[in-house]
């Protein structure tokens, strides 16, 4: 046990080096996923059908198709059929982004008719452009309800981003494995990345916890610094379709 | 369809407040004081709005979902100005008229015409009509406003921005103006304090001033009343309509409005349609309908509510 | 890199194997559902335990699997147990893993039980066990099998984590076929779409189900 914290301490910076791997690929990640789930959502609701068909057939093949087997297909078969390899990092943010950017549009489909119908009506009495009803009315009132499904995607996607020590990104389960391997201290080793792991993902949930506040202060709903402490599965249960990897 | 009280209606408005005197015997004495002031501010709008094209004419309009009939090939006409109220049971279909000058609902058939053109459709230049795009939807509903049941404040804006919102965005009022005459509308409905207040921290009756605001500060030539009391605590509903009494009173606006308040439909209107089964049953002045109505159907419902 | 096209003949060599690994997919599929469906409800009645000596360690392990990646229980789990099975590995693991999602689904379902029903048991002096069996989960169960049966569905996109610890599922044998043959395109693209084949009408039929059940 001792051995195993001792290499710990003394390859400190590659570790660091690793959590930022990680850090960085959740980060941009998200990002991605964020813009698409945006882009894909509104497309759900627009008025012209082949518009809402195609977003519908990016979302299933997206969710239909393994992250697993989209991340392989980018770094292993794409560079076959281009001729061009792409770095392991890049791979893994475009296949987290587009992944999770066909589950976060189902979240903001649903965000969007969660907002009730008289807010519309109010918007067109007040004769508000398609447009502006959307921005100014109903996605600020649509964003707060969708901050907890986008906290439980973001985890998620936290949970992904260890694909990349299979692509060999030196990411921080790459780092730990490599440990492992030196001290052959298996159970140490797999504990200490779990725990990393956990932090990472109370962090994120914290953060995107804040950000829900404020978003529904905005609203006029104020909820106690209780609700900061909250954790995701108190969370999940708020908002009904739990999504781990996968389904909606 | 320019039956008497249609023609009686723009002559007899400034008479309307004298016979405000049958309204104080009749048990509902709610306030004879702001009326008697604003009275002749009405008697002197009226006259100089002169127009011969009614402001709204409702022609053959039908509404159906699938078989059912909500609106049953409807004939009526408001005049500039006109304060016209629509009584009837629930589910007679006087929401869905609203809704349809509103360009909430769509048309299953006929033609509504504000002012002049056509509301929901586009002319073609063979001179017939047909369904209008979202553009020339826009511009029909620039004519108009609505106050809704629920208030419908938009919980993502303060006071203030619920009512700057549409005439900066859909005006293109400059925002120091658009706030100006948002402070002076504010001023009007009694809540010239609240103005950074957020919705949830006001009462029902305050948010639904602050919703009478908004809808007036797009300065819609017609405005639509959608039982806008109905949501209200009782303690708050005679200040609402205190409010309109006022704003009917002091302004040229074109009202229809749709109460259970039946005190107030005496109170304010011109005319009084009463609606059963997706039909008009009687039409008329107030003390006609109220005084002696002369369909069953009427007689019926205001025993039920009065 | 020979910029390659797509290899018909690679694919039909390939089709095959990837159906076989296909085979093992559904097993760990099933059999790690099965544990998630059973070990989730066990979580969800111990959280509903009266000391809180019961539900706070349970809460704890729970929120500890359901925030830590699959991915890297798998490998330390095959790691510490490198004697069992990797495919008994992968199943217990999956299916614990997936049992603190259900166990939310549950723990829904029961709290979706009127309070008159408990009441109404204990008014009839019914035993603990005897209302849990009689009463309050055969109500909760049924509202709760839609939720499963998407669990099952992201499960299964998430079984070629078993690759990994060396179970021979699809995913392992695309892997195998592209770098012995140096064909991942195809093999890969077939895996993909092996998926995507699998797993949507499956979930068309899951909102199916929902939507009559009401959800």
């Amino acid at each position: 046990m001792n051995t195993f914290f001792t290499a710990f301490l003394d390859n400190l910076p590659q570790v660091l080096s690793g959590l930022g791997v990680t850090a960085e690929s959740t980060v941009l990640g998200a990002l991605v996923a964020g813009v698409l789930a945006f882009v894909l959502g509104l497309m759900a609701g627009h008025r012209n059908i082949v518009v809402r068909g195609v977003s519908r057939t990016v979302v299933e093949f997206f969710r239909g198709t393994s992250l697993y087997v989209q991340l392989f297909w980018l770094y292993f078969a794409l560079p076959l059929l281009t001729g061009y390899q792409l770095s392991a990092l890049f791979c893994g943010v475009v296949a987290f982004g587009l992944n999770f950017g066909a589950y976060g549009s189902e979240v903001v489909r649903g965000g969007i008719s969660a907002v009730p119908r008289a807010q519309w009506e109010a918007a067109v009495a007040l004769n508000l452009s398609p447009y502006q009803r959307m921005r100014r009315v109903i996605l600020p009132q649509a964003l707060a309800q969708m901050i907890p499904s986008f906290t439980n995607l973001l985890i998620q996607l936290l949970k992904a981003t260890p694909l990349l020590w299979l692509i060999s990104a030196a990411d921080l389960m790459t780092v730990i494995q490599q440990l492992r391997d030196r001290t052959g201290e298996s159970l140490v080793a797999y504990l200490t990345l779990l725990v990393f792991y956990f932090v990472l993902a109370y962090v994120l949930t914290l953060l995107m916890n804040l950000l829900e506040r404020a978003a529904k202060a905005r609203l006029g709903e104020h909820t106690g610094t209780r609700g900061l402490l909250r954790s995701r599965s108190a969370a999940a249960a708020e908002s009904v379709p739990v999504v781990p990897g996968g389904a909606s | 369809m320019a039956t008497d009280p249609l023609e009686k209606t723009p002559g007899s408005t400034p008479g309307s407040a004298p016979p405000g005197a049958p309204a104080g015997a009749a048990p509902a004495a709610d306030s004879p004081s702001p009326s008697a002031p604003a009275a002749t501010a009405t008697a002197d709008a009226v006259p100089g709005q002169r127009s011969d094209t009614p402001m709204i004419r409702f022609e053959q309009v039908e509404k159906r979902y699938g078989d059912h009939v909500v609106l049953d090939k409807l004939d009526f006409e408001v005049r500039r100005g006109e304060h016209v109220t629509l009584i009837g049971p629930s589910g007679s279909g006087k929401t869905t008229i609203l809704r349809l000058l509103m360009t909430l609902e769509r048309l299953s058939g006929g033609v509504i015409w504000v002012g002049g053109e056509p509301l929901s459709h586009a002319r073609t230049p063979g001179g017939g009509l047909k369904p209008a795009t979202e553009k020339q939807l826009r511009a029909s509903r620039r004519k108009i406003g609505m106050v809704f049941q629920q208030f419908n404040l938009f919980p993502n804006m303060n006071v203030l921005r619920n009512i700057t919102e549409a005439p900066i965005s859909v005006l293109g009022l400059e925002r120091d103006e658009a706030e100006a005459r948002a402070r002076e509308l504010l001023e009007l409905v009694g809540l010239g304090d609240r103005v950074d207040a957020h919705p949830t921290q006001l009462s029902g009756g305050q948010q639904q001033r602050v919703a009478i605001a908004r809808a007036l500060a797009m300065r819609p030539d017609v405005l639509l009343l959608d039982e806008v009391t109905s949501a209200l605590d009782p303690e708050l509903v005679a200040g609402v309509l205190d409010l309109l009494r006022q704003i009917a009173h002091d302004t040229d606006i074109t009202m229809l409005c749709v109460t259970h308040e039946m005190s107030f439909a005496r109170d304010v209107s011109d005319q009084v349609l009463m609606f059963d089964a997706g039909r008009i049953v009687e039409q008329g002045t107030p003390e006609k309908i109220f005084t002696a109505p002369e369909h069953r159907r009427t007689r019926e419902f205001l025993n039920a509510v009065l | 890199m020979n910029g390659s096209k797509f290899d018909w003949g690679a694919a039909r060599d390939v089709l095959p194997l990837l159906l076989h690994g296909f085979l093992t997919t559904l097993l760990a599929t099933v059999l790690g559902t099965l544990v998630a469906a059973v070990l989730g409800l066990v979580i969800a009645i111990a959280r509903r335990a009266p000391s809180r000596l019961v539900t706070a360690p349970v809460r704890a392990v729970m929120e500890f699997v359901r925030s830590t990646p699959l991915l890297v229980q798998l490998v330390g789990a095959a790691a510490v147990f490198s004697s069992v099975d990797p495919l008994v590995i992968g199943i217990v693991v999956l299916g614990i893993h997936y049992a603190t999602y259900t166990s939310e689904v549950y723990r829904a379902g029961i709290d979706a039980v009127p309070r008159g029903q408990w009441e109404a048991c204990r008014a009839l002096s019914m035993s603990p066990r005897r209302t849990w069996q009689a009463v309050v989960l055969p109500q909760a169960v049924r509202n709760v099998l839609p939720a499963l049966g998407n669990y099952a569905i992201s499960m299964f996109k998430e079984t070629p984590f078993l690759a990994v610890i060396t179970v021979e599922e699809i995913v392992f044998e695309a892997r195998k076929y592209g770098s012995d043959h140096f064909a991942y395109t195809e093999a890969f693209t077939l895996a993909g779409l092996i998926f995507l084949v699998a797993s949507y009408p499956t979930s068309l039929l899951m909102r199916k189900l929902e939507k009559r059940l009401g959800h």
